[in-house]
């Protein structure tokens, strides 16, 4: 084992990549457990959320903060329209049709870019601030990673306490450990699960966008990342923030140590230890109650 | 129990249920048409060849996603499973003969479908299908990784199989072998599949589709029956995958991908799950439209099967035979 | 007799906090009529739900016959011989009556695991479900799907699973809930033409089909029995009537109890 600075870039790294894996999968994972719903087209979100800001950098000048704003407004609003017109009809209906549905939704999505835009990778335009390296005492480390880093442990801290502390986080609570007594309790159902795939889905665009350093972007994004995400909600236990954000750090370092040390099995050995995971505690690690 | 009397059985209701196994006028058609196809269409074989693959596939996925109710995104395990042991055998010279071949194959992607069914199936919803889908790519990442001995990424190419009966070759260029070849074995799993589904066992995977709780209320050992009912289907997909890279001398990671697994379920959806013949419709529409748009535009066939899957799950949840039944019901009652 | 037919010890079950189930100690005898009553909340269907093995109990035992069950899982306790009601139907809703009922029969004989005869060519199955069918006058129901029925006879066809399990413990979970009134009798007509030998266990809010059916009743309150008797015991105590006065249907059993159709208890 090489300890010091390697351990420490390696851990740095891989704490960075969990950071985008949490943003992206935290609403996933919310939405999931508040409707049960099986919305695989979750990426496709993150991806044009991604391309919403990356785009918005590139051709509309706009700068790094009002880019994020915009991603993540953009495409709230596209989620909202589809939850409402889509969505809303298949609440009920078999997970099949909502596997097919979400399925569909995302070779829309896809077909969508690659016609619009291009089949190419589209690297995000970082600010010269966000450039470079900065010295942190034990080592040199990239800045951008290191903010990416603070912007997820910023963004864990609000949604913990939005949950624990505000009455919509308490209805939201409720709904995920048992939605039919929340709604005989009057919590309007419907309203707080758009907002909530609303805030979701904006989420994701900025996890697509911060995170196109280590993912990429491109319009293969929502297939090729489909695994990584079900695995972190599913390992996380649905509906639960913390429960994601811990099972994304893990993933992510997991992921960047096993790609040090283990560079040809990497990806082999967490699959493996997702299933072994899942069988053992098949609610996820800090789940509430099995799916 | 008083003894029953010999009125019971005249009801319609159990005449109806006696008679539900019965071959119907229709049931020889696809059969009789494949056969003309391998008259009418020589040069077409290949193509042929690949729909007769993709429905043995599909049927395969019918039966654990159409009977028993599992929804899966990782069938493609046990396709790619068959097919590299097929692939493997040949390759390096262990084993070349095609109908032995296949039955190691059967047997192989059965032994897949036992172990992960006994370890999966025993969550539900998310958790199962992303059990699925890890399992699917655990062995994708391990056939990779394996290129020693699977060819990795390019695969294993130009497999030797030998003659069929030690007579008829498997000509790649002139697939009129395998042609037969997969007819005869998609036959055989269908016949196997159709008695399948109307015996008790069948049975009782549509009571555990319609109501698991219910099920569990009868007594029945509903994991037992399902985890048997997925290595059975793991069983014919594994011989749909060996069968296919015996016809195509080939196989390669995408046997194992997410690409294939969402395609056979499309497929399945597209003619009519849980209604055994849903397969065949539902290949053959497939294919044929792929043949000729997927190639020409690519990006478009992505938007035009995302927009059909999406009017599928909202208005069509049947595919074309529930549209057909439908239809036929409205007929019906004029 | 010594050993009862179904008997739990100190049987307790928490869901966290709350104390659904408070060392119930309770016995049915092999022919009972027996009635489980008590306010809404009481912990009867968990108890139920304990009994049939759907959840594990905290604490305490299950006998069935002198056996200890505690362990087993509800599919070998249907095997066993416990059979139940929901107290919302849990049917086949696509399928037929009779699909339903032969489903259930087939399991029983243990038909079900075959694979290759045709299901409808078991004539031992189809006749006994259409046997069933008949005495809970069904018949013409039976090539309809459970869909288009009135709800009162899908609550027969709940019973006609039930009954073809050929159960020796037989526990109804409000077998009139949500019946029509109009429709009612149908079922406590087949109620009253259970078999014999059968420990039958009603759950139920209905103090006229309690009093009319019931040998033996015990009431529940706050997960623990409150109280246990014969109808005129019950009927007569004043703190039942106290604890149906806050709430409940009726405010109490009627007065007096109607003992005319109660047969001797073996």
């Amino acid at each position: 084992m090489i300890f010091g600075t390697d351990l420490a870039g390696m851990l740095l790294g891989g704490v960075a990549a969990g950071m985008v894996l949490f943003i992206v999968s935290v609403g996933l994972s919310v939405t999931m457990g508040l409707m049960g719903f099986v919305n695989l087209a979750h990426g496709g979100f993150a991806m044009l959320g991604g391309y919403a800001i990356v785009l918005a950098m590139k051709h509309w000048g706009f700068g790094f903060l009002p880019a994020l704003a915009f991603g993540f407004v953009a495409t709230a609003a596209v989620s909202v329209a589809f939850e409402r017109l889509l969505y809303a009809r298949l609440y009920r209906a078999a997970e099949l049709d909502q596997v097919l549905f979400t399925i569909g939704l995302v070779f829309i999505m896809i077909a969508s870019v690659t016609v619009l835009i291009g089949p190419e990778n589209q690297p995000l335009p970082l600010p010269a601030m966000l450039q470079g390296q900065v010295d942190l005492g034990v080592t040199r480390y990239r800045t951008y990673s290191v903010v990416l880093i603070g912007i997820g442990v910023a963004i864990v801290l609000g949604l913990w306490l939005g949950v624990e502390r505000t009455r919509m986080g308490a209805q939201i609570r409720a709904a995920v450990d048992n939605r039919r007594m929340a709604e005989s309790l009057g919590i309007n159902i419907d309203r707080l699960f758009t907002v909530t795939f609303a805030l979701g889905s904006g989420m994701a665009a900025l996890g697509g966008g911060l995170g196109a350093e280590f993912l990429g972007l491109d319009p293969q994004y929502p297939l090729k990342y489909l695994v990584y995400f079900l695995i972190v909600v599913a390992v996380g236990g649905l509906g639960r923030v913390t429960g994601v954000f811990y099972a994304a750090l893990l993933i992510g370092v997991l992921d960047f140590a096993l790609k040090k040390y283990l560079p040809q099995g990497g990806t082999l050995f967490i699959y493996a230890l997702t299933i072994l995971l899942l069988l053992w505690r098949p609610q996820g690690l800090f789940g509430g109650k099995a799916t | 129990m008083t003894a029953p009397s010999p009125g019971r059985a005249a009801h319609p209701a159990a005449l109806a249920l006696a008679r539900r196994h019965r071959l119907r006028a229709w049931e020889p058609i696809p059969w009789v048409l494949a056969v003309a196809f391998y008259f009418a269409f020589p040069r077409h074989l290949g193509f042929g060849t690949e729909l007769l693959i993709t429905v043995l596939f599909a049927i395969s996925l019918d039966l654990i996603l159409g009977y028993a109710g599992i929804v899966t995104l990782g069938h493609a395990a046990f396709f790619g499973a068959g097919a590299y042991t097929v692939g493997m055998l040949a390759k390096h010279g262990i084993w070349t003969e095609p109908i032995t071949g296949l039955i190691l194959a059967a047997l192989i992607a059965a032994a897949v479908g036992l172990g992960s069914g006994l370890v999966l199936l025993r969550t539900r919803g998310l958790t199962l299908l992303m059990l699925t889908l890890c399992t699917m790519a655990l062995l994708e990442e391990a056939a990779n990784l394996g290129h020693a001995y699977t060819g990795g990424f390019d695969g294993l190419d130009s497999l030797p199989i030998a003659p069929l009966f030690g007579v008829f070759d498997f000509n790649p260029l002139y697939p009129r072998t395998q042609y037969l070849y997969v007819l005869a074995a998609l036959f055989l799993c269908f016949a196997f599949v159709r008695t399948l589904v109307y015996s008790p066992f069948g049975q009782s995977l549509t009571g555990i589709r319609e109501n698991m709780l219910r099920m569990h209320a009868v007594g029945a050992p509903v994991r037992t029956r399902l985890v048997v009912c997925y290595t059975i289907s793991a069983a014919i997909a594994g011989v749909a995958g060996g069968i296919w890279a015996q016809a195509n001398a080939y196989v390669n990671l995408g046997t194992l991908g997410l690409d294939r697994a969402a395609t056979v379920l499309i497929i399945l959806v597209l003619g009519g799950h849980g209604r055994l013949y849903g397969a065949f419709i539902g290949a053959v529409a497939y294919m044929v439209l792929s043949h000729f748009l997927s190639k020409i535009y690519p990006t478009a066939w992505q938007l035009g099967l995302g927009l059909l899957l999406v009017v599928i799950a909202l208005f069509a949840r049947n595919g074309i035979l529930g549209i057909g039944e439908a239809a036929s019901r409205v007929l019906g009652r004029r | 007799m010594n050993t009862p037919l179904l008997e739990t010890r100190g049987l307790c079950r928490n869901f966290g906090a709350l104390a659904a189930a408070r060392h119930i100690d309770f016995r049915l005898e092999a022919g009972a009529r027996h009635a489980l009553i008590g306010p809404n909340g009481a912990g009867k269907t968990t108890f139920v739900n304990l009994l049939t093995g759907v959840i594990p109990p905290t604490s305490g035992e299950v006998r069935l016959k002198g056996r200890d069950i505690t362990g087993v899982v509800q599919a070998e306790r249907v095997k066993l011989g416990i059979a139940r009601t929901f107290q919302i139907n849990r049917l086949f809703r696509r399928l037929s009556v009779l699909d339903n009922v032969a489903i259930a029969v087939a399991e029983r004989v243990g038909a079900a695991p075959s694979m290759f005869r045709p299901a409808g060519r078991r004539r031992d199955v189809v006749e006994e479900s259409m046997h069933l069918l008949e005495t809970l006058k069904l018949t013409n129901d039976a090539g309809h799907r459970i869909a288009e029925l009135p709800y009162g006879r899908q609550r027969l066809v709940e019973l006609a699973i039930a009954l073809g399990l050929k159960p020796e413990v037989l526990l109804l979970d409000e077998p009139a809930a949500g019946v029509p009134s109009a429709e009612s009798h149908i079922i406590l007509d087949a109620i009253e033409g259970l078999p014999r030998h059968i420990g039958v266990l009603i759950i139920d809010h209905d103090m006229d089909l309690v009093f009319r059916f019931a040998q033996q009743i015990t009431v529940m309150v706050n997960g623990a029995v409150f109280a246990s008797g014969s109808p005129r015991e019950i009927g007569a105590n004043p703190d039942v009537r106290a604890v149906y006065l806050g709430g409940g249907p009726r405010t109490g059993p009627p007065h007096p109890p109607d003992v005319r159709r109660v047969p001797a208890e073996p």
